[in-house]
């Protein structure tokens, strides 16, 4: 049985250590926060804020209070509130040890598409060109294929890049895979999947 | 000099004129300078150019300004919860210049900070990139990026006092600092003015240097996502 969406987010959570300042984009990322257990992990959310907590309770919904999804949230003790230009500086500085975001694409290279599809769907880059640019690690969590069965794991991306060669290791339905010199490395399957079904499944180059 | 003006209308009086370029706060519909926008709407200036991070929705924002076609080009990061912009978009009527969010504020806070161009690993290799100078610094390649002058920059701020210092609120502070400091002039509104002395000078967000013009008013202050979590059983 792959993994379905919330075991993705765990798996993805295993990624995050003790200490660490993480940026979770929109979908299954935002699942991870759900999944860090006892470690110590403080959310950002580029658009201004640092120590991101849970949504709040009906009826306490804050309009000057929201994720970079737009969403509701809601504050911690620890949080500490800045202005986008100090936010993308420490994105683009190296303070954020990691990002876990979702992808259309993803290639053997470590290239990345996930902003638009043209004449279909353009809505913008938002943060995450800068983000892929600028934090310590990379981490896709997404679909191994699409609603067709095609792979989303390619050789190379067709669609528009968010960055290039800025990926360290992506988690799928199907199991873990690193960006390795020459193509992607297998790094764990998912319970049930064997090495046959991923490498069916993944159109890039998979390494030993 | 008198800071404080009455309402939005008379805060922009004399300033707006066709074809200006303007600084716009607000990351989604929050922060967003709601009075200041639609007072522009009614003084029917057009062939607008806008920096704002996204353009609203159909209704409220930067939106109300699509709906009257006073806007000709925006410079923003996500414009994806507006269907009006998008259709002027993909029909050509309207320009955009898609900006990376982190790129876009560094761009207005270099040009309040007087700083011409940057250069930033964003974008690198991908559309971004084409026919911006590229350059290597210790072995990475990073791409030139222009400060933003702005004619006008128009933030929401939730108090000020009657010399400009400002103080945001939450996560509603987001660009309303560099788009304020990126235009040659800025008008900010506040949901309340306080007396001189009555702010913290250690906790000020926007020093009144940057500031040029401050009205209070009553704002809506829409909720884009609702989300809500239910209180567990005791």
């Amino acid at each position: 049985m792959p993994w379905d969406r919330n075991q993705m987010a765990a798996r993805a959570a295993e990624e995050l250590e003790d200490g660490m300042y993480v940026n979770l984009g929109i979908g299954i990322p935002t699942l991870v926060a759900n999944y860090v257990g006892d470690k110590d992990i403080t959310l950002q959310s580029e658009n201004g804020m640092l120590g991101m907590g849970p949504f709040p309770y009906e009826g306490e919904e804050d309009p000057d209070l929201i994720n970079a999804g737009k969403q509701t949230i809601t504050e911690l003790p620890r949080t500490a509130y800045f202005d986008s230009a100090t936010s993308f500086a420490m994105i683009r500085g190296g303070k954020i040890a990691a990002a876990i975001l979702g992808a259309m694409e993803v290639d053997e290279k470590g290239d990345l598409a996930n902003w638009m599809i043209p004449g279909k769907l353009v809505k913008g880059m938002g943060g995450a060109m800068d983000l892929v640019a600028g934090v310590g690690r990379v981490i896709v969590v997404m679909d191994h294929t699409n609603k067709h069965g095609q792979s989303k794991v390619l050789k190379e991306c067709t669609l528009p890049l968010t960055g290039k060669g800025v990926v360290d290791r992506i988690i799928t339905n199907l199991g873990v895979l690193d960006v390795v010199e020459g193509g992607l490395k297998i790094v764990e399957l998912a319970d049930g999947v064997t090495e046959e079904d991923l490498r069916a499944a993944t159109e890039a180059t998979i390494v030993d | 000099m008198k800071k404080v003006y009455a309402n939005a209308t008379e805060a922009l009086d004399g300033i707006l004129r066709d074809g200006m370029l303007i600084a716009a706060g607000g990351f989604g519909l929050c922060g967003i300078p709601e009075l200041l926008l639609q007072a522009i709407k009614e003084s029917g200036v057009k062939d607008l150019t806008f920096a704002s991070n996204n353009a609203g929705v159909d209704d409220f924002g930067i939106g109300i300004l699509l709906q009257t076609r006073q806007v000709k080009k925006m410079i923003s990061s996500y414009v994806g919860e507006n269907a009006e912009f998008m259709r002027q978009y993909l029909s050509g009527e309207l320009e955009l210049e898609f900006t990376p969010q982190g790129t876009l504020a560094e761009r207005m806070r270099a040009g309040g900070a007087g700083i011409p161009g940057f250069y930033t690993k964003t974008g690198v290799g991908t559309v971004i990139a084409e026919g911006k100078e590229h350059k290597e610094f210790n072995g990475e390649t990073y791409i030139l990026e222009e400060g933003i002058f702005a004619d006008l920059a128009i933030v929401k701020a939730w108090k000020a006092d009657d010399t400009g210092n400002l103080v945001f609120r939450k996560t509603a502070r987001n660009f309303n600092v560099p788009a304020a400091t990126c235009g040659k002039i800025c008008v900010a509104e506040v949901e309340e003015i306080v007396p001189r002395g009555s702010l913290d000078p250690d906790c000020i967000h926007l020093p009144g240097i940057y500031v040029h013009r401050v009205i209070q008013g009553q704002h809506e202050k829409r909720i884009e996502q609702r989300t809500t979590r239910k209180k567990e059983e005791a």
